[in-house]
């Protein structure tokens, strides 16, 4: 008989996971922590290369739009150190690499559609020679003039999907009939992902024709598929793997593909693995961003601020192609009411197509750029009637009466006034109002501004389709567990949930679970780590997984010592059945030697989910999360420079299956928020060239940047619906909480007109807008003061 | 050869370029990859590694955090290069490994490395100090090089406040003595082809004629972005940072005097006692990696009409001595500018030092940048006014500008206008104001409108006003800190 190993017992082991334990010891480290530290975590560029590997590197159009008459790459060919240069009349299979729609060709065909859009890729000996290569490309054009703002698309009727539109009721005889009417606009900035691990992928030719590549990706299935595409092959030859990211943010869904095609096509061709990095300036010039949008509205509302009408226009830059953004323009129009019940309504979404690289998912996914309108609206309206921000916002409520969405959409336990409440007295709000209140009146050359912004987010993905996941656990015969999932580790701890969950449905220490690198020859067909889905997909599935092994093992017990399967329980490391108890691995060996099956896969669906397009109708959420946030900034007058001075929040993730992990969830999104509103500015030229292409240029918030005061607590309230463990996802919905952020600035700026006028900011809140903002606010001030004096 | 610890090992390099990176030597060549590429600009930290060198007059260890990734490897020589994979213990972690562990303080775990090193390097720096001045500000200085996008920086902030308040001799203040016993083995004057590493004047006056087509690199902040972003290749390289004359940091009887290859860090203290408003400019240059790195005579050489220092020294009334070898001249920083990125030198100079005379009494001194994001960027404007008053009433105006122009700006017509005019005057302020929104003809770029630029000069001179006023009310903030 084959001899099996020795089982340990647990209780020689710590580190146990328990859901009835405190809180605090739920919050165990990232499960990558000391390797983070200690430089041990491997990331693409870090895997220890085969020994043919070669660089790659790719060549940029230096236009915005233009058609491609001649292509000269014989100087690329003939430079120093070069193996191979391939453009698109080289790639063998499909040369269309959309991820939903068609329109991103993998290098330029004849037609440049954008600045810095990839033309060629060249194989060298090393990286500097491959991109020192990629510099010799000549190429002449018809250049054409190029489209880059929302505006010109509207005027040109260009648009990379056709409109969508929901509404209700008569929204026009509403506004209409309401006591007061306002409009405005908002062109919102879009964001660099500035990921600190760049695009990279690393191609390897593999037994028998295939492949196996390592890709920086949210999206392994996805880049299987494509690149069984581009090189015309069967999916089954390709394998994608990823252990972890050095960040993604939605900038690594759809947009990693590209590499991992290129490598793999000149790693096929030339028969020797192949390293495709991209350089930081490259990246941020051929990769998308987060939309810029262009927003209008039109409102109604009553004397108590109330909104009776709206009608709202969305408007998303989302550069040449489709890329997701269908999908992001609709989540912005899903979100536009935000926490606000819009009255009788009509929301038109625009998918305008520009000359710039297809902007793409980023934290958030359009939700940010619909939900600021929400606040926009209500900031405006309690300037028109005199009244705090805040008590207008609560007057707005989704709330018994007025409880369904735009889309028809019932908002169920609705938790937000509750949450509100808790952190408006956390914050001590109306005390820090009257105080600031009194410092304005002092102080004629800086202000102080004060914000309280909720957040309603809607957690599933709105294409229903992607609402599935897999998993797969295998249990080894000393007892130990391997737990593998369709998500992807980008840094949000979902691999170290999934540990936490598998650890404790088998009562486990975690050191006896390992969860591996996501493989799509593991768990095939999965869905884009996105939507901030990971934890509630991906942990159903490996909980579903588990159920079905502790069933069969509960089913061995219960026939081998006829005792009932139900009583099984597993805990402490031991599996219990009435008067019995076993160790875990003793169990797991009996088991084994008794042909019991000790693998299993897992599989998950959301419920209750629908959405129809044709009459913008549907539950495309499963749930809502929830939060708020209160921001005080002080600013500077003079040169519209300011400091957030203390931020408090209070957000709901239902049961935490990790609280430490959750809160770095929620400072980390919050931080990433503020930035998209205030420093990270993207500068593109009259020609289409991205100005702000590094970060020496592109400034995402620094340490300093960081809060004095920074109170971050958690709502602690079970989700009613039935996610894992009654959780909540986290991943997204914190990010839009810095909205307070930029609500404080515009209530500082407004105090200078003694808050009778909401100023136009547009984000980002560079100094720079924050003074044109001021000097706007001052000449109106002075032209109102004039005209009440003359009357 | 180049010869260096890498963590305790020496390390001897004879054939590399002469514009290899750090960074590229440790990833590539000693294969070394727990050290990060983020983005080969300085601009993001994930490459930090800590360079330890041996301080001759306290014969202790000072170690410093630097970008790998524009560093040339010619800055190694003689010196300890310390990387992340060497900061534990066995299974020990370094007690900032630990707070980061503990803090949950990283996500993705790729910025962690470089803020781990820089935190190393703060952790050393309470060796020598008293650990209790480790405070908020100290730690923001510390990690104002390194970016992180996923956590917020919360708990890392957390997370070395936690370490370094709490100084414990480490495995680097026990391995100490061997360490300068190593690094004293190192012998002067290595050479490599097309890296010269002179040790005196006499040796740099050599090697420019040797070399004429070598670039003369100090902190090599700046002219390493020619290889790691435009992918050129140097002829060769001329490395000052070990000829003793350019180190030298003096207070004479007339004034300051800063050694070319002085870094911003090292000269920052001797700044701060003369002139200590000009502080937060200083502190807000680069980050500390470049801080420790770059140099004012780089800064001044390099002739960039974004650089920070030559707007404080033509408000300052400093002088640049340039040096061939044989001949010394000495030219007001005022005009030493003379296009873009053009200045007074002549091929076969080198900047030697920066005299700044000594601030007469009654001189109002105000520095200020204004940028994007309040560290670690560029200015948008940065502004330098120095005001000497004679019973209130104004005598000299000196100011110096960047941002506004191809090359830094004074600007001689404010003096003449404010001439005697009584300081605390509506006409002082308003005088003032007029004349510096209309001195410039700023361009518009990727960082403001030539608007907002000028707006910023006139508006940052009614802050001088403010701030300096005697009738200035002690109650009201003109300023946001």
């Amino acid at each position: 008989m084959r001899k099996l190993i020795t089982p340990k017992s647990v209780s020689e082991t710590q580190n146990r996971t328990d859901q009835n334990l405190p809180k605090d010891k739920l919050s165990v480290a990232h499960e990558s922590a000391i390797q983070h530290v200690t430089g041990s975590a491997s990331y693409i560029d870090d895997l220890p290369e085969p020994q043919n590997t070669r660089y790659a590197a790719i060549g940029l159009t230096q236009h915005a739009k233009g058609k491609i008459t001649r292509l000269n790459l014989d100087p690329v060919r003939q430079a120093p150190g070069v193996i191979d240069v391939i453009d698109i009349n080289d790639i063998p299979g499909h040369t269309d690499i959309g991820p939903v729609f068609k329109g991103d060709p993998i290098l330029a065909d004849h037609e440049i559609r954008f600045h810095g859009q990839a033309l060629f890729a060249v194989l060298a000996n090393s990286v500097r020679e491959a991109r020192q290569a990629a510099l010799l490309a000549h190429y002449e054009l018809e250049e054409e003039t190029p489209i880059l703002s929302v505006e010109h698309a509207h005027a040109e009727n260009t648009f990379v999907r056709p409109v969508h539109t929901m509404s209700r009721g008569d929204h026009e005889t509403a506004i209409q009939n309401s006591e007061h009417q306002i409009s405005g606009s908002l062109t919102i900035g879009g964001q660099e992902h500035l990921y600190l691990e760049g695009q990279a992928a690393l191609a390897i030719p593999s037994d028998n024709s295939s492949l196996i590549v390592y890709s920086s990706t949210q999206h392994p299935s996805e880049v299987q598929k494509l690149i069984a595409e581009v090189l015309d092959w069967r999916l089954h030859k390709v394998n994608v793997e990823i252990r972890r990211m050095g960040g993604a943010f939605g900038g690594k869904e759809t947009q990693a593909a590209q590499w991992a095609c290129l490598a793999s096509v000149l790693a096929v061709r030339n028969q020797c693995a192949v390293k495709l990095r991209l350089p930081r300036a490259q990246d941020m010039q051929v990769t998308g961003k987060r939309h810029p949008f262009s927003n209008h509205y039109q409102v109604g509302f009553n004397k108590e601020g109330v909104i009776q009408g709206s009608n709202i226009h969305i408007n998303g830059n989302c550069g040449h192609s489709p890329d997701l953004s269908d999908a992001i323009v609709d989540r912005a129009m899903f979100h536009c009411d935000n926490a606000y019940y819009l009255g009788d309504c009509y929301i038109e979404g625009h998918r305008c197509q520009t000359n710039q690289v297809s902007h793409t998912a980023f934290r958030g996914f359009g939700g940010p750029q619909g939900m600021i309108m929400g606040e926009a609206i209500i900031d405006r309206i309690a300037r028109v009637i005199g009244e705090d921000p805040l008590t207008v916002r609560k007057r707005n409520y989704y709330n018994e009466q007025r409880n369904q969405t735009h889309y028809g959409m019932e908002v169920e336990h609705f938790s937000l006034p509750q949450l509100v409440q808790q952190l408006e007295e956390k914050s001590d709000y109306w005390t820090r109002r009257e105080a600031i209140t009194v410092f304005n009146n002092t102080n004629p050359f800086v202000k102080k501004g004060l914000a309280l912004t909720p957040v309603k987010f809607g957690i599933s993905f709105t294409a229903q389709l992607l609402n599935q996941a897999g998993a797969l656990v295998h249990i080894y015969t000393d007892g130990s567990l391997q737990v593998n999932h369709g998500g992807t580790e980008m840094g949000q701890g979902l691999h170290t949930k999934i540990q936490q969950i598998a650890a404790h449905e088998f009562g486990l220490p975690l050191n006896y679970i390992e969860v591996t690198a996501t493989r799509t020859d593991k768990v095939p067909n999965t869905s884009p780590t996105a939507a901030s889905s990971g934890t509630d997909l991906n942990g159903k599935a490996v909980q579903n997984a588990c159920i079905t092994l502790k069933q069969r093992l509960a089913d061995f017990i219960s026939e081998k010592y006829e005792v009932s399967a139900q009583s099984v329980t597993f805990e402490n490391g031991k599996v219990i059945a009435g008067a019995l108890s076993f160790e875990f691995a003793k169990l797991i060996q009996d088991a084994y030697v008794n042909r019991i099956q000790l693998s299993a896969n897992g599989f998950y669906k959301t419920p209750k989910i629908h959405y129809a397009r044709s009459t913008g109708k549907g539950r495309p959420f499963f749930y809502f999360a929830n939060g708020a946030a209160v921001s005080e900034v002080t600013l500077d007058t003079l040169t519209g420079e300011y400091k957030v001075e203390r931020v408090d929040i209070l957000h709901d993730v239902g049961n935490s299956i990790n609280p430490s992990l959750d809160i770095g969830q929620i400072e980390g999104g919050f931080i990433q928020g503020m930035g998209w509103l205030t420093t990270e500015e993207l500068v593109w030229d009259e020609k289409g060239r991205l100005l702000s292409q590094n970060p020496a240029t592109y400034k995402i918030p620094a340490i300093g940047d960081l809060p004095k005061i920074f109170n971050v607590e958690l709502f602690d309230q079970a989700n009613p619906e039935d996610t894992i463990y009654h959780s909540k996802a986290v991943g997204e919905p914190p990010f839009m909480l810095a909205i307070s952020v930029w609500s404080a600035i515009k209530d500082a700026i407004s105090s200078l007109s003694n808050y009778q006028i909401d100023p136009d900011l547009h984000p980002p809140a560079t100094p720079e807008a924050v003074l044109k903002a001021i000097q706007s606010i001052a000449s109106k001030t002075d032209s109102k003061d004039k005209n009440e004096a003359s009357q | 050869m180049i010869n260096f610890l890498l963590n305790d090992s020496l390390i001897s390099l004879s054939d590399v370029r002469p514009n290899l990176t750090v960074l590229e030597y440790l990833r590539e060549h000693a294969r070394l990859t727990g050290t990060k590429e983020g983005c080969a600009s300085g601009d993001c930290g994930a490459c930090t590694v800590v360079l330890a060198e041996l301080n001759t007059n306290t014969q202790q260890l000072e170690y410093k955090s630097i970008n790998s990734c524009i560093t040339l490897v010619a800055a190694l020589h003689g010196k300890q290069l310390i990387t992340i994979e060497h900061l534990a213990n066995g299974k020990n972690l370094h007690p900032v490994q630990q707070a980061m562990v503990d803090h949950h303080a990283s996500q993705c775990g790729f910025c962690t490395p470089g803020f781990v090193m820089s935190m190393f390097a703060l952790y050393q720096a309470q060796h020598n100090k008293n650990a209790k001045c480790i405070n908020r500000e100290t730690v923001e200085h510390a990690l104002s090089g390194n970016l992180c996008r996923c956590t917020g920086y919360r708990p890392i902030l957390d997370a070395a406040l936690d370490a370094c308040q709490q100084y414990q001799p480490d495995k680097f203040a026990n391995n100490a003595k061997q360490t300068i016993h190593n690094l004293a083995t190192i012998e002067n004057g290595a050479e490599v082809t097309g890296i010269c590493i002179p040790e005196s004047k006499q040796a740099l006056q050599q090697a420019k004629q040797d070399y004429p087509k070598a670039r003369l690199v100090a902190g090599g902040t700046d002219i390493a972005l020619e290889s790691t972003q435009q992918y050129k290749d140097f002829d060769s390289v001329i490395y000052l940072g070990r000829v003793k004359e350019l180190n030298r940091l003096e207070e004479t009887d007339t004034g300051l005097v800063i050694g070319a290859g002085v870094t911003y860090q090292m000269l920052l203290p001797l700044l701060v006692k003369h002139f200590p408003e000009t502080e937060e400019l200083i502190q807000r240059l680069g980050s500390m990696p470049v801080r420790n790195q770059g140099t004012m005579g780089g800064n001044i050489a390099n002739a960039s009409p974004i650089g920070d220092t030559p707007p404080l020294l033509i408000a300052l009334n400093a002088r640049i001595v340039v040096d061939n070898g044989t001949q010394q001249r000495s030219l007001p920083a005022v005009g030493f500018f003379t296009g873009y990125r053009q200045t007074q030198m002549h091929d076969d100079e080198w900047i030697d030092s920066i005299e700044i005379p000594y601030r007469q009494p009654n001189t109002l001194l105000r520095a200020y940048k204004v940028s994007k994001r309040f560290e670690d960027d560029i200015s948008t404007v940065c502004a330098v006014f120095s005001v000497l008053l004679n019973n209130g009433k104004v005598q000299q105006v000196n100011v110096g500008f960047g941002g506004v122009a191809a090359t830094p700006m004074s600007l001689n017509k404010l003096g003449i206008a404010l001439h005697n005019l009584e300081w605390s005057s509506q006409e002082t302020l308003k005088k003032g104001q007029h004349i510096l929104g209309n001195a410039f003809a700023p361009i518009t770029d990727v960082r403001a409108s030539a608007e907002y630029r000028q707006t910023l000069l006139s508006n940052l001179w009614h802050r001088f006003w403010l701030e300096t006023h005697q009738i200035a009310t002690q109650s009201v903030v003109v300023r946001v800190n």
